[in-house]
């Protein structure tokens, strides 16, 4: 198979479309709960004063209602066009942090899909999909910016 | 907690032993809103998506290599950066470890680079990372 079956032009079109911000207004619970689930031990994060530094996760995504997640429980990602391989992992992630974030913050979350190539793996070829996430206060000052590849085999 | 002037390379951060619960996984996704069956779904995740077990959430295991390094940076450090990859999945109550070694050391700067991993009972680095503390 040459490296250039898989990604069509039109797949390939999708490459830089952000979708909409999304504005979230984090608790002092959602915090709370997110450090009692991963054990964390400093108090600040679980007093839920401040997020520990991955708190972040899929934070701004939308909640889809349960007739819109897909057989595996996950819903379609609008960012990311239909793929020829179907099996998601979840591959590298690296953030760069501004500043935590804090119970009470107004975030907006910006994601846009950064990039998506193809290689060949050991049992089969294997696409990238890379997203960026960009998160800001509303005020405009910067919190953290990611990148986050997910790959299907 | 770490002063900045006694960080040598090489120096060890102290590890921590993880071992996910069914209890913890549904809490962990419940916290980040993932309903991805194969974190507390036995028989879709082996018959469906062909893993051994009941997968850990990657993310999770990110989160406990940051646990190690704000353990070992203390609080008036801050964590700059933070890079993992997901190399190999691991399973639900698999015996697994998150270690971190000091590889740099800037003085103009005062950023420390970390070298960290999370390691199963076999000693493979399942997801190895990066993380970049900047010191006051």
């Amino acid at each position: 198979m040459t490296m250039t079956e898989l990604l069509t032009d039109d797949i390939r079109s999708h490459i830089g479309r952000s979708g909409p911000p999304a504005r979230v207004t984090v608790t002092r619970v959602d915090i709370q709960k997110y450090s009692a689930a991963t054990g964390q031990t400093r108090q600040a994060f679980l007093d839920g004063d401040e997020a520990p530094p991955l708190f972040h996760f899929n934070l701004g995504l939308p909640v889809l209602p349960l007739d819109q997640l897909r057989p595996d429980g996950l819903a379609d990602d609008p960012l990311i066009p239909e793929l020829p391989l179907k099996r998601i992992m979840a591959g590298t992630c690296e953030t760069t942090f501004h500043r935590p974030i804090r119970a009470g913050d107004e975030l907006v979350v910006t994601r846009w899909l950064d990039d998506i190539y193809e290689k060949q793996g050991g049992s089969g070829p294997l696409i990238f999909v890379v997203l960026g996430l960009k998160i800001e206060t509303a005020g405009g000052e910067p919190v953290l910016d990611e990148l986050i590849s997910r790959i299907a085999r | 907690m770490t002063e900045y002037t006694n960080i040598e390379i090489g120096d060890q951060l102290t590890p921590r032993s993880f071992e996910t619960t069914i209890v913890q996984l549904f809490m962990y996704n419940a916290a980040v809103w993932n309903p991805h069956r194969i974190h507390f779904d036995l028989d879709y995740a082996k018959n469906e998506e062909g893993y051994a077990g009941i997968v850990n959430d990657g993310p999770l295991q990110g989160d406990w290599m940051t646990q190690i390094v704000v353990d070992w940076m203390g609080e008036s450090a801050r964590l700059k950066s933070f890079k993992y990859s997901n190399r190999q999945a691991s399973y639900l109550g698999d015996r697994l470890q998150a270690v971190g070694t000091v590889v740099g050391k800037d003085d103009e700067t005062r950023q420390v680079t970390l070298s960290l991993a999370i390691r199963n009972a076999n000693g493979d680095d399942i997801a190895p990372a990066e993380a970049i503390v900047e010191f006051s």
